[in-house]
C-alpha cells in the first residue's frame, strides 16, 4: 500500500469444516462496509476458504492472508495446531470456537490469536470482530508507512549533509595538494590566497556543523527552553556587534528602528539564533556601502521583526525554493558567499515554535525584506512571576 | 611547439575547485572555458568551440552534469566528457559506467570528487587520444 488513494485490499481466509459456516461467513463479509470516516481508503476483501487444517496451512503459505477466521475444531487438527505450524505473526487470527473455555483462550492468545468468536455468533458479531482486525491492520500499516517516510527523510538529509561537508573538504584538499606540489614555485607568499581560502572553507564548515546542531536541537524538542522577559532590541544590537567586523568591511550602515521598548517572553538562545541568522544574511548578501534596517514592533501579543537589506535580492522563482533545507541560491553574485543553506530553515523553525511565520519580499538587484512574526510563549509567566524564569520541557 | 591550445569546458559551481582545476589544467597546457552554473555551461555549449568537457554533477540542479553531457553528446558524440561527482555509494546513488543499467549516462568517464588532478589529466589525455 504505497498510495493513500489506492484500495486497501485485504485477504481473508475462512477455515471451517462446515460448509454452511464457511459460506455464511463469506457472504456476511462481502456485505461488510466501512464508514469513510474510519478509513480514508476503500476497503475490499478477497476471500479464501479452507475445510481442514492441512488445507488452511496450504492456503496460508500460498495466499498469505491478512486475517484468518479459524475454527478451533477441525477434522485433522485443532486451530492451535494450525497456528503452531505456520508463521502466525504474519496475519491476525480470529479463533472461532464452540467450547469457549478459558484455557483455549489463553493458549490461543499465547500463540498469537487476535480475537475470539464463540459459536453460535450473529453476523453482526462476526462483522464487528473483522472490523476490529481491519482497523488494527490499517493502523499498523500506517505506522509503518510513517516510520519508513521518516527514515527516508532522515536518509535524504544525511546524504545532502554529507555532500555539503565533502565539498569544502575537496576544496581544502585540492589546495593542499597544489601547495604540496609547489605549483606556484618556492615562494610561500604565492600560496597566501590558497591558505586564506582554505581557512574560509574550514570556518564555513564549522558554521554548517553548528547550524545542523541548532536545527536538530530545535526539531527534536529536547532543548531545555527557558522563557524569560527579553528586550529584543538589546539582543539584536548584541548580535549585530558580532557581525560588525564583516559589516565594516562592506561599509554597511545599520539602523535599528525600535520605537517602543517592550519585553517579550521567549527563550534567549532562540532569539539570538533568529537575529543572528537574519542579520548575517543581511550583511552577507548586501552590496558594498549598503544599508540594513531592522524594525522591531509589538502588536498585541505578537512581535513583528523586519530586516531589510540593499543587497542582491532574490528573483521570484528563487524565492519559491528559498526556505528549503540546504537550499543556496546560486548565481554570479552568490558564488563567493559562504553559507550552510540552513539559516532560513532555522528562522522558519523558530517562527513555528513561536506560532508565527516568515515572509520574504524581494526585488532582484535591489534588496530583500525578511519579516518574522512571533507570538509570545507562555504569557502567563509574566503575571505569575515573582520569579521571572519559567522552565518548559 | 606553437600548436594551438586544447580548449576544455569546465563546469563547476564551487569557486575553489574551479580555481584549482583552472590552475592545474592551464599548467598542463589546456585553455579552460569556465562555467559556474549549468546555465553558463549551456551557453558555452551553444556558442563556443571546445574539444572536451569536465562537468560537475551537482550544480544548481542535482543532475546538471548529466543534462550537460547529454547536450554535448547529442551534437558532438565523439567529444570527450568527464563527469566529476562527490555522490557516492554510501548516499545510495552511485553511478558506475561499467554497469549496463547505467548506459543512459552519456559521459565517457565518471570520476569521484576526491580526484587527483593527475588522474583527471591522464583521463583527459586518454580520451583525447594524445
Amino acid at each position: 500500500m504505497e498510495n493513500g488513494k489506492e484500495n486497501f485490499k485485504l485477504k481473508i481466509l475462512i477455515v471451517d469444516d462446515e460448509s454452511g459456516m464457511r459460506d455464511g461467513a463469506a457472504r456476511c463479509l462481502k456485505s461488510l462496509s466501512f464508514k469513510e470516516t474510519d478509513f480514508p481508503e476503500k476497503i475490499s476483501f478477497e476471500i479464501f476458504l479452507a475445510e481442514t487444517g492441512e488445507a488452511a496451512l496450504k492456503e496460508i503459505k500460498e495466499k498469505s492472508p491478512d486475517i484468518v477466521l479459524l475454527d478451533y475444531k477441525l477434522p485433522d487438527m485443532n486451530g492451535l495446531e494450525v497456528l503452531q505450524n505456520c508463521d502466525s505473526t504474519r496475519f491476525l487470527t480470529i479463533v472461532i470456537t464452540a467450547f469457549a473455555s478459558l484455557e483455549v483462550a489463553i493458549t490461543a492468545t499465547r500463540r498469537g490469536a487476535f480475537d475470539f468468536l464463540a459459536k453460535p455468533f450473529s453476523p453482526d458479531e462476526l462483522r464487528e470482530a473483522v472490523k476490529k482486525a481491519v482497523k488494527n491492520i490499517f493502523m499498523s500499516r500506517k505506522v509503518r508507512q510513517l516510520q519508513e517516510e521518516k527514515s527516508r527523510i532522515r536518509f535524504e538529509f544525511v546524504s545532502i549533509l554529507a555532500h555539503e561537508l565533502k565539498s569544502p573538504l575537496a576544496a581544502i584538499e585540492g589546495y593542499l595538494r597544489l601547495i604540496d606540489e609547489r605549483v606556484k614555485g618556492e615562494q610561500m607568499a604565492s600560496y597566501d590566497a590558497m591558505v586564506k581560502r582554505s581557512m574560509e572553507r574550514i570556518i564555513s564548515m564549522r558554521k554548517l556543523i553548528n547550524d545542523i546542531l541548532d536545527l536538530t536541537r530545535l526539531e527534536s524538542g529536547k532543548k531545555k527552553r527557558i522563557i524569560e522577559e527579553l528586550d529584543l532590541g538589546e539582543i539584536s544590537l548584541y548580535v549585530y556587534e558580532g557581525l560588525a567586523l564583516k559589516a565594516a568591511e562592506k561599509k554597511l550602515k545599520f539602523e535599528l528602528n525600535y520605537p517602543e521598548k517592550f519585553k517579550f517572553a521567549a527563550d534567549k538562545e532562540e532569539m539570538e539564533m533568529l537575529f543572528s541568522n537574519l542579520l548575517s544574511n543581511a550583511v552577507k548578501y548586501n552590496k558594498q556601502g549598503g544599508e540594513i534596517k531592522l524594525t522591531i514592533e509589538k502588536k498585541d501579543e505578537f512581535v513583528s521583526i523586519s530586516c531589510s537589506d540593499t543587497g542582491i535580492g532574490i528573483s521570484k522563482e528563487e524565492q519559491q525554493r528559498l526556505f528549503g533545507e540546504f537550499v543556496r541560491i546560486k548565481n554570479e553574485y552568490t558564488r563567493n558567499i559562504e553559507g550552510s543553506g540552513l539559516g532560513l530553515s532555522i528562522i522558519k523553525k523558530i517562527a513555528a515554535i513561536y506560532n508565527g511565520e516568515v515572509k520574504v519580499e524581494s526585488t532582484y538587484n535591489v534588496g530583500s525584506v525578511f519579516s518574522v512574526k512571533l507570538k509570545e510563549l507562555y504569557l502567563s509567566a509574566k503575571s505569575a512571576a515573582p520569579v521571572n524564569r519559567l522552565e518548559v520541557l | 611547439m606553437n600548436e594551438k591550445k586544447i580548449r576544455v569546458l569546465v563546469a563547476e559551481d564551487d569557486s575553489d575547485l574551479m580555481e584549482q582545476l583552472d590552475l592545474y589544467l592551464s599548467r598542463a597546457g589546456y585553455e579552460v572555458l569556465k562555467a559556474y552554473t549549468q546555465e553558463e555551461a549551456e551557453k558555452i555549449i551553444a556558442e563556443k568551440d571546445f574539444e572536451a568537457a569536465v562537468l560537475d554533477l551537482m550544480m544548481e540542479n542535482p543532475d546538471s552534469g548529466f543534462v550537460l553531457s547529454h547536450k554535448i553528446k547529442k551534437t558532438f558524440p565523439k567529444k570527450p566528457v568527464i563527469i566529476i561527482t562527490s555522490v557516492t555509494k554510501e548516499t545510495g546513488f552511485y553511478f558506475d559506467k561499467q554497469q549496463d543499467k547505467n548506459n543512459w549516462i552519456k559521459a565517457d568517464t565518471i570520476i569521484q570528487k576526491e580526484l587527483r588532478f593527475e588522474q583527471l589529466e591522464k583521463e583527459l589525455k586518454r580520451l583525447l587520444g594524445r
